[in-house]
This record gives structure tokens, sequence and C-alpha cells, in this order.
């Protein structure tokens, strides 16, 4: 651990002038409401005040210096900053050029863009310019997600328009609506409306990669005798053979039945783990049980006496 | 929202006269009515920060407009940007 001499870049002997020296010349790089966004700005400075207020203090100092207290735990509770209320709504108060609780209309930032990005602001009237493209987000289900669908999604503006889904779409997959977005300037292209699809969870399926995964529950006898079951699958159900002697944690693989195959991926697979299922109570059970001797008797605790 | 006296009493080596003139060149804002400001949350932190600025990091009062515009363009950028980006459908 950097001791707090380290931390502000002095000598142990240093005098307090050199220490105020280090500690304003470091906050004035790494004041978080300097460089907002910035988490390890915001740490290193709350490293540098802890440190600059232990060294600042000639008590404090000196009983660090002779190992009484150590550097840790010095730091200041964190205050709700300036730049947590300036990043919220509260922050259009202080916005430039306005009068209070005025806040920049969007078309104003377009302007910035457009000058930013070697746009037409200051050549407007003059020039074409290809509208700029403009960002949403959409939800899905997770079954139209893999399947694909079409959603019919209203704009801001009154817009309507049909963006499809296209089959194994995955969770932040940003779709591009060409010609979608704002208007050209002065006759140009518009530009392009990207979606962003956030895929809800799904109640049992879970997507890893491009295959699916999710807990089949079979009742006793389907696990121990076997047979033919339907199962769930993203597009339905379909029959699915389970092997006698089968128990809970049995993995079940349905080859092609996972995320389809597109753009020249390959279709994933399902996979079903199994779950058995005892039941409620029952006396012809219970009766069988009391006089059942196994043939193999096993001890599903093996292993386990020893938790460490 | 909070009245002068109490604001002066959170912030020692914050000097009355300081503040009004902070007040007065629109560095800090207030409500309320003439000779009662009043302050928001918002106000208090910058009034700590405009301290720090220039106590801690020699920002001296002929340079501070020059970076509470800058700060203030900055912050206005990064409130637009999440507009821009929380925009939904």
């Amino acid at each position: 651990m950097e001791t707090p001499y380290q931390i502000l870049g002095v000598q142990s002997g240093a005098s307090q002038d050199d220490i105020r020296r280090a500690y304003r010349k470091l906050a004035k790089k790494h004041h978080p409401d300097l460089n907002p966004g910035n988490a390890e700005a915001e740490a290193r400075f709350k490293q540098v005040s802890a440190a600059n207020d232990l060294l600042s203090d000639p008590d404090k100092r000196a009983r660090f210096d002779h190992g009484e207290i150590d550097g840790a735990g010095q730091e200041r509770p964190t205050r709700a900053s300036y730049r947590d209320h300036a990043d919220g709504e509260a922050g259009g108060r202080y916005s430039p050029g306005s009068q209070p609780f005025d806040t920049w209309n969007t078309d104003d930032f377009a302007d910035i863009f457009g000058s930013a990005f070697g746009g037409a602001q200051h050549r407007r009237g003059d020039t074409r310019g290809r509208g700029f493209d403009e960002r949403y987000t959409l939800s899905a289900d997770f079954v139209d997600a893999i399947n694909g669908a079409t959603r019919r999604l209203t704009l801001p503006d009154g817009k309507i328009l049909d963006a499809k889904i296209p089959p194994g779409t995955a969770d932040g997959q940003v779709l591009r609506l060409r010609g979608q977005g704002g208007p050209g300037l002065n006759g140009g292209p518009p530009g392009d409306a990207l979606v962003e699809i956030h895929v809800a969870p799904h109640r049992f399926f879970k997507r890893v990669g491009r295959d699916i995964r999710f807990e089949l529950p079979v009742t006793l006898a389907e696990a121990v005798l076997g047979g033919s079951i339907e199962a769930p699958t993203p597009r339905g159900l379909v029959r699915v053979r389970i092997p006698s002697g089968s128990d809970t944690g049995a993995e079940l693989r349905l080859r092609g039945r996972g995320v389809p195959g597109h753009d020249g991926a390959p279709a994933g697979d399902l996979y079903a783990t199994l779950r058995v299922v005892v039941g409620a109570a029952d006396p012809a059970l219970e009766a069988f049980l009391q006089t059942w001797k196994p043939e193999h008797s096993v001890d599903p605790r093996k292993g386990m006496e020893h938790p460490l | 929202m909070i009245t002068v006296e109490i604001l002066l009493s959170e912030r020692p080596g914050l000097a009355r006269q300081d503040l009004e003139r902070w007040i007065s060149n629109d560095w800090v804002r207030a409500d309320g009515q003439p000779g009662e400001p009043l302050f928001h949350d918002i106000d208090v932190a910058r009034v700590r920060l405009i301290q720090e600025l220039r106590d801690d990091m020699e920002v001296n009062e002929a340079a501070l407009p020059v970076v509470l515009l800058l700060l203030d363009q900055i912050y206005a950028l990064r409130r637009q940007m999440r507009q821009l980006r929380d925009k939904r459908l």
C-alpha cells in the first residue's frame, strides 16, 4: 500500500509548503467535478485528499511518522458533489448562456455535432448534408428475439415504421433502419435510425451463445422407466425420449433446436437438464419404499463430509 | 433549500461578501425574496466547488468565469448526450 507521502509524491521530510503544493497540483488534475464520469480520477482524488488531510495536520502527521496511526481509514465520507447534481435534471440551472431553468433544445445540439463532425453549420444553405442518425432502444420478448419478429414502432415525431427483428437477435444488438433517421440538409439523404434491442429474460429458457438451456422437470416414473414426453422449445413443443434410468442433472441435447442459423452461422442446440419431481405423498410409493432393498445402494452425499 | 446563514455555517472559510459577489456575478444562483436568498442542493455543491477551485486549485477570481463556463458546457453536453441516449420507444 502506498504511504501518504508516496500518494502526494513528496519526501518524508517535506515541508508543509511542499505538501500543500503537491496536493494542489494533484487536485487540479484529479478533482472529480473536473473529471465527470471518470471513476479512476475520483478514486485517486479520494486518496490524495486523505493523504493531504493527514499530512497537512502537524499533529496527525507526527503520529503517523511515529507509527501510532496508519494511512488507511482516513478517507472522508463521500459527499454528494457538484457533478452528481450537474449531471441530472437540476444541472439545467447552470446551462451556459441561458436564463435560469432554460435548457437547450435538440436543434442546438445538432448544430454542435454538425460543426464538430464536419457538418454544414457554417455552410448551411449551400451544401447538401446527410441527416443525423437517431438512436432508440426497443425491448423484445426472448422468444421473438430467437425466432425473429416484426414490430411496429411509433417514432417521437409520429412516423410509423416496421422494424424487423431478425432470428437469433442477441441482447444489445443494434438494427440499422436505413433512411429513417433525421432529415437531410438541403436535399441531402436522411440519416438512419439505430435501434438497440434489449432482450427480456425468459421464464425458463436461457441463451448461452448459440445454445439455449433450460431445466426440464420429469416424474419419478419418467426418470426411472424412461419414455417419450413433450418438451417446450422456443418454436413449440417437440417429443423427446427420456432414456430409462435417468437422474436429476442428466442433460439431453436437442440438436439444432437452439438459436436458429443465420448469416452463415449454424443453428445452436437446445440443452434440457432433467429435474426429477417426486410430487405429493403417495401411500403405494411409501409402502413400496419401506420394503424396497436397492440392488446397488448408493450414498448420494459421498464426498460431502468435509465441507472444506 | 437552505438560507444564507446555514450555508455559511456549513462552509467554514467562506466569507459572506465572497458569496454575495459570486451571486452578483451569476456564478451561483439563488431563489427566494431579494435580500433573503435560498439555495438548492446544486447551489450548495457549486459553492463548494468554487471554494475548492479557489483555495485548493489556485484558480483566482479573474480566471474563475472561464473555468465555470467550460465546466457548464461540459455538463450541458453530458446531460444532452444522456437525453439522446435515453430516447426510448
